[in-house]
């Protein structure tokens, strides 16, 4: 079995993560960590929407977030996507998507306050980004006969358009349609850095051990998620996108001169402002690297290994929870729901319920980031097993897991989990804020201690990880033959 | 006699000779028929065709080219998108023009589908959507035609009158055929390729299928 690449590089990983592990703080820390879960649970249970208007508010604003955000990140990134063949332009793009929402929200929060632009730039940038990649490669996998028999001296907009979009159209919807849904979550987290979306009602509700407000938000995000068919459109899809602005609230007033200040001040490195010399500078550049941009790499690098890993094992454990080639409707149906739970809970929220359960350590990190990828990637096996036909005489059970479905759907469960490894070392560096030692914790206390130079330095080196990560994993991905689809 | 020359035609496939070094004349007016076996060259000599005479040829590919999420007027009106300027085209992706509308209605008559004018190219039969091609080619009204293998999914009568019609709209045209009669019917030359290679080049009229079977 060695002998395949593809279970080689399994092994290797795994190796990596044990290895991580025996390094990492794993710990429960709280006094009555199970007693808080049943709380918590309890809430759930017994939800209470009726506490203050707050909860509509919220509702009302992460909606109205995530469609202008992600309404001008798809108008952003079709434009990029249109010249996406240039080298500067990829790089741009690569370097925007790599950087997370709540980062660009800390970002703009330093200038334009609470103001609603931080929200929806926060969301926008890099959506632009994804967008663009996404875009552009849907074009370049378009049919090219249509464009090459076009008479000559066709205008290069009429043949795009006759051409080129008819044929990519359904699949540029879909992707869209999957990424508005990405735009509810990133809009629902943004309210831990204080928006007023979800995540704020969700944080003050936790701390006031109003677990019950808790539960009712929780709910509402899933029903807001699942019927997204119902209620997105394309009808309606007009309607909500003028709609939007209007709801967005109305926030602070933008200070313009702190705009001015943060870029010719507060981010130019210290020694630099101060006019000191060039030893002074690269004393200041030691310093970050060795306290800061160092602990924050290892750590994000050991807890992204794990929960990679962690990943993929819940993958391959939940994917038979939704095949139909096990087990009645009863069990694929709580299969179902108990996938979409974890898959349209962002890792964020779920991370910062874990660690408020079981106190600070790499464990809840672990366990939110497997629950949420492991999910989405399941939810993807799983229907892609539904599509393969057994023979009648196929063993059945434990059997019929390991020797019929896992080897036919191995291939693409590598692909999907390479394709999110920079998924996951993104959402590792943000987990940061909530106070695991990963990159985000540091770029949050330098944020805390008005030290702007050292954040943007931090983010810097944060996104050329995330960078590095991406262009391993499509490495990895070549050299193993494996293909994936953009919606993933 | 004015015609056209193509002079050192060549193609190769992942470092395969596929066609010629060849060189080929072809007068004005004429008809020819590319025949021979699948696999010596046709298709590849099409398209090489197809890039040395852009400006004035309409080609008819195997794979049709059509786009399929647009419907069939679109996919017809395709044919003259030089003609008119952007805005013009961005509107008759939305609403076309009454003209427009009737002139493709007539076209698609005469190859007896004009009741699938706004369908999706994507929801018709094989015969439907070479017809659809057909009418591309028909309406771009260019005076050279190149077609590879244009009636391989009509049956009989269709395809005489398809091929009639082809003749007669195209002054000059260059048809790759597997239907031997059909290309002794319609056409006035027959070239046929073997291996890459011209290994027959003669006027129809002398010629019976017999004379051909020998390339196959």
């Amino acid at each position: 079995m060695l002998s395949y690449p593809t279970v080689r590089a399994s092994f290797i990983f795994l190796a990596i993560a044990l290895g991580g592990l025996m390094v990492a703080d794993i710990a429960i820390t709280t006094a009555n960590p199970w007693q808080d879960l049943g709380r918590l649970f309890m809430g759930v249970v017994t939800p209470n929407f009726f506490s203050t208007e707050g909860l509509l508010t919220a509702l009302l604003r992460t909606l109205a977030f995530a469609f202008v955000g992600v309404t001008l990140g798809s108008l952003c990134g079709f434009l990029l996507a249109l010249v996406y063949r240039f080298l500067p332009v990829r790089m741009f793009c690569a370097f925007i998507r790599s950087i997370h929402e709540l980062f660009w929200a800390l970002i703009f929060l330093q200038f334009f306050g609470f103001h609603p632009l931080t929200g929806v730039l926060a969301i926008a940038i890099p959506y632009s980004g994804i967008f663009a990649k996404v875009y552009s490669e849907i074009f370049e996998e378009a049919d090219p006969e249509p464009g090459r028999l076009l008479p000559p001296y066709t205008g290069a907009i009429s043949a795009f358009l006759y051409a080129k979009i008819p044929d990519c159209w359904v699949q540029m919807r879909t992707y869209t349609a999957y990424r508005l849904e990405c735009g509810l979550r990133s809009s629902a987290i943004l309210g831990f850095v204080g928006l007023p979306t979800l995540g704020f009602y969700l944080e003050s509700s936790f701390s006031q051990g109003l677990y019950s407000d808790a539960g009712a938000m929780l709910i509402l995000f899933y029903i807001l998620i699942a019927t997204m068919p119902l209620w997105v459109r394309p009808k309606l899809l007009p309607l909500y996108i003028v709609a939007a602005p209007f709801f967005l609230g109305d926030g602070l007033p933008i200070v313009w001169g702190n705009v001015e200040r943060f870029f010719t001040e507060d981010i130019v490195p210290a020694p630099i402002r101060n006019g000191e010399s060039l030893g002074e500078l690269s004393a200041w550049f030691g310093d970050v690297m060795v306290n800061e941009a160092l602990p924050g790499i290892w750590n994000t690098v050991v807890l992204t290994q794990i929960a990679l890993v962690a990943t993929g094992i819940l993958s391959l454990l939940a994917f038979p929870l939704i095949s139909r080639h096990f087990g009645g409707p009863v069990r694929r149906t709580s299969g179902h729901v108990f996938l979409v739970i974890a898959r349209s809970t962002p890792e964020y929220i779920l991370a910062y319920i874990l660690l408020q359960l079981w106190g600070p350590s790499m464990l809840p990190a672990v366990v939110a980031l497997a629950l949420h990828n492991g999910g989405i990637i399941g939810h993807l096996i799983g229907r892609q097993t539904n599509s393969i036909h057994l023979r009648p005489d196929a063993p059945t059970g434990f059997s019929r897991y390991s020797w019929e479905l896992v080897p036919r759907v191995y291939r693409s469960f590598l692909a999907f989990l390479f394709y999110r490894w920079e998924i996951i070392m993104r959402e590792t560096a943000i987990l940061g804020i909530l106070g695991i030692y990963t990159l985000g914790f540091y770029v949050d206390s330098a944020i805390q201690n008005i030290r702007f130079d050292r954040a943007m330095l931090l983010i810097l080196i944060t996104a050329l990880l995330n960078i590095g990560i991406d262009a391993l994993g499509r490495y990895i991905r070549r050299k193993l033959a494996l293909q994936t689809m953009p919606t993933c | 006699m004015t015609g056209f020359d193509f002079h050192g035609l060549t193609a190769s496939f992942e470092g395969q000779r596929v066609i010629g070094p060849l060189s080929l004349h072809v007068n004005e007016g004429e008809h020819v028929a590319l025949v021979g076996k699948s696999g010596a060259g046709k298709s590849t000599l099409i398209s090489l065709l197809y890039d040395r005479l852009k400006q004035q040829a309409a080609l008819i590919p195997q794979g049709l080219g059509l786009v399929n999420a647009l419907p069939v007027f679109h996919n017809v009106f395709m044919g003259q998108l030089d003609q008119h300027p952007t805005w013009y085209n961005t509107l008759t992706l939305i609403r076309p023009f009454h003209d427009d509308r009737n002139a493709i209605r007539a076209l698609l008559g005469e190859l007896d589908i004009a009741e699938k004018q706004w369908i999706p190219a994507a929801t018709l039969s094989g015969g439907q959507r070479q017809r659809v091609a057909i009418a591309r080619a028909l309406y771009r009204q260019a005076p050279v035609l190149l077609a590879d293998e244009p009636i391989s999914a009509l049956d009989g009568p269709m395809a005489q009158r398809i091929m009639k019609l082809l003749t007669e709209r195209f002054s000059t045209s260059i048809i790759a055929l597997h239907d031997i009669d059909m290309a002794l019917a319609y056409c006035d030359r027959i070239i046929g390729i073997q291996d890459g290679q011209v290994a027959l080049d003669q006027p129809a009229k002398g010629l019976v299928a017999s004379d051909i079977m020998s390339l196959y």
